[in-house]
């Protein structure tokens, strides 16, 4: 499925959602039930440093899809990572380097793209369209 | 005694909702909220008299320069320091430190040795690194056991004739910790070191008497303390400031200007380069005024209230620990919940209207120290009332339910 596809199935998910409450619960339902990376790849090396939740990213490249794998230490930003790679991972690197991620503003979690929250997400999101931008290069 | 409702009614801000729910701001040990009496001193500032300070002879010019001034004679007044000049405005305690660990540049070799303790904020460690790489001079910490208090006889081990410089918070702002600062300048002085207490986290709380303490340095922002935020101040005795060189080159801190040389002005100028926040200056001295209205000993006794409710409260909730448990602490709260990351907490606690600061609070060493990520505090103001510590305990189980 396209990228563009995914977000708006998600954001039809989301829209069922009546209040915070529950769309909060669903994030933390996601990030509970995720094995997001595998734990080799659980170091210092693949770590995003915010000041308050870290974020791990791992990205490989499968045929001319790119696979990502995350983690992090608080849940609800697990729960994005979830979503996240829902939509990013097993996509061609041109298609995630053109992506945007607006549909995060559009199911409610836009405060968590704050760079306030300086939760690792950000700097998450420009790492895993900095690996799309290397691995391009790589396949051309 | 505290009217808190009455008191409410000064703050335009505690009205307003947020995420659709009454506003309870429990991040006062970030920054404290502003009443109308401050709000109006600014906007009768840009409204009336707005104008450069100390340079100009017309009368708008004249206003201001005398209000600025009165401004500094409040605040030496509050601090009751020896001189007026011994007040230099800065834009906050970062800028207050960093004035001071410049200026010792000049005045450190190799060899001497510096102490910082192990609970202060970043701002009061970076600079004091940054001045031993420039100098040679080592730095020392001060340790601390798991109360959140420093261990003095420890201190007292780390003193001695090479010790120049010692640098403390006067309360810790990650843990509430209430330092022993008569003891520690008491002891610094006798192997003739300089003391610089970081006043930040104690102004809200409680008066400090400069003299009365012999501090030779103590700084404080005034956002912390009902005013304007890039406002500041850096008390130092006068000798001290004297033999320190200037900060920053600029206008209005000279005496006389050539090419070939320049000449200082005298304190306070030489460390005021520039032109400065001036109304954020009035503001500061408004917002003292303020304060003092309220009354500090009626502060301190109402917050230390708060303070033992809540801790009461909270407490209570299972897997729920707090970190700073010292004898002496202020209405500062640093808690976790077993087995959940605070910026969860403070994610939920956000939505439900409650403002509380999650992660390291610019004090990673102390993190380091307990081995945690962060925590979530909640820090107590004289407007806060105890239905908002109910609110924020309710919050806090509802979050432990959703995220366990």
């Amino acid at each position: 499925m396209q990228i563009q596809n995914i977000q708006e199935e998600i954001v039809d998910e989301f829209s069922m959602f009546d209040d915070w409450m529950q769309r909060y619960e669903y994030m933390i339902e996601l990030g509970k039930s995720l094995p997001l990376i595998d734990a080799q790849y659980k170091t210092d090396d693949n770590i995003i440093k915010g000041c308050q939740s870290k974020v791990w990213v791992h990205a490989e490249l499968e045929t001319d899809k790119l696979v990502f794998t995350a983690d992090s230490d608080a849940i609800i930003t697990k729960g994005i990572i979830a979503i996240l790679i829902r939509v990013f991972s097993n996509q061609k690197p041109a298609d995630i380097i053109e992506a945007n991620t607006d549909f995060i503003d559009e199911i409610g979690l836009k405060e968590h793209l704050s760079p306030t929250r300086a939760n690792g997400l950000v700097s998450m999101i420009k790492q895993l369209k900095l690996y799309a931008v290397a691995y391009q290069t790589q396949l051309n | 005694m505290i009217d808190v409702q009455k008191i409410r009614e000064d703050f335009p801000i505690l009205t307003r909702e947020v995420n659709g729910k009454p506003l309870v701001y429990l991040d006062n040990a970030a920054t404290s909220q502003t009443p109308q009496q401050v709000i109006d001193v600014i906007v009768d500032y840009y409204q009336h008299y707005n104008a450069n300070i100390h340079r100009g002879v017309h009368a708008l010019s004249q206003e201001a320069t005398d209000k600025y001034e009165q401004a500094r004679v409040t605040i030496q007044k509050h601090f009751n320091a020896a001189k007026a000049h011994e007040i230099i405005f800065t834009s906050g305690t970062t800028h207050s430190i960093n004035m001071v660990a410049n200026g010792f540049s000049s005045l450190l070799d190799r060899g001497d040795e510096v102490l910082v303790s192990a609970m202060e904020h970043h701002s009061n460690i970076v600079p004091w690194q940054m001045l031993c790489e420039r100098t040679g001079a080592s730095l020392k910490v001060i340790p601390m056991n798991q109360k959140g208090e420093l261990v003095m006889d420890a201190y007292e081990e780390l003193l001695n004739e090479h010790t120049k410089l010692v640098f403390c918070n006067h309360i810790s702002n990650a843990l509430g910790t209430i330092n022993p600062i008569e003891a520690i300048i008491e002891k610094a002085h006798q192997v003739g070191a300089a003391v610089l207490i970081d006043g930040a986290q104690a102004a809200p709380h409680l008066v400090a008497d400069v003299q009365a303490l012999d501090v030779d340095f103590y700084t404080i922002s005034a956002h912390k303390v009902c005013g304007p935020t890039g406002q500041g101040m850096l008390y130092g005795k006068e000798e001290w400031l004297n033999k320190l060189p200037p900060y920053q080159g600029g206008g209005e801190m000279i005496a006389e200007v050539t090419f070939e040389k320049t000449t200082y002005a005298d304190l306070p100028h030489k460390f005021e380069a520039g032109t400065p926040n001036i109304c954020g200056g009035i503001a500061f001295g408004a917002a003292i005024d303020y304060m003092n209205s309220i009354g500090f000993e009626a502060i301190a006794t109402y917050e230390q209230e708060l303070l033992d409710y809540a801790t009461e409260q909270l407490l209570a909730i299972e897997g729920l620990k707090i970190y700073g448990t010292a004898k002496h602490k202020t209405s500062v709260l640093s808690f976790n919940i077993e087995g959940i990351h605070p910026y969860d907490i403070g994610s939920i606690l956000d939505k439900l209207g409650i403002a509380v600061r999650t992660g390291h609070h610019c004090a990673q060493p102390i993190m380091d120290f307990y081995q945690i990520p962060g925590t979530v505090r909640a820090s107590f103001c004289f407007y806060n009332t105890k239905e908002e510590v109910d609110v924020l305990v309710a919050g806090v189980i509802r979050a432990k339910n959703m995220l366990r």
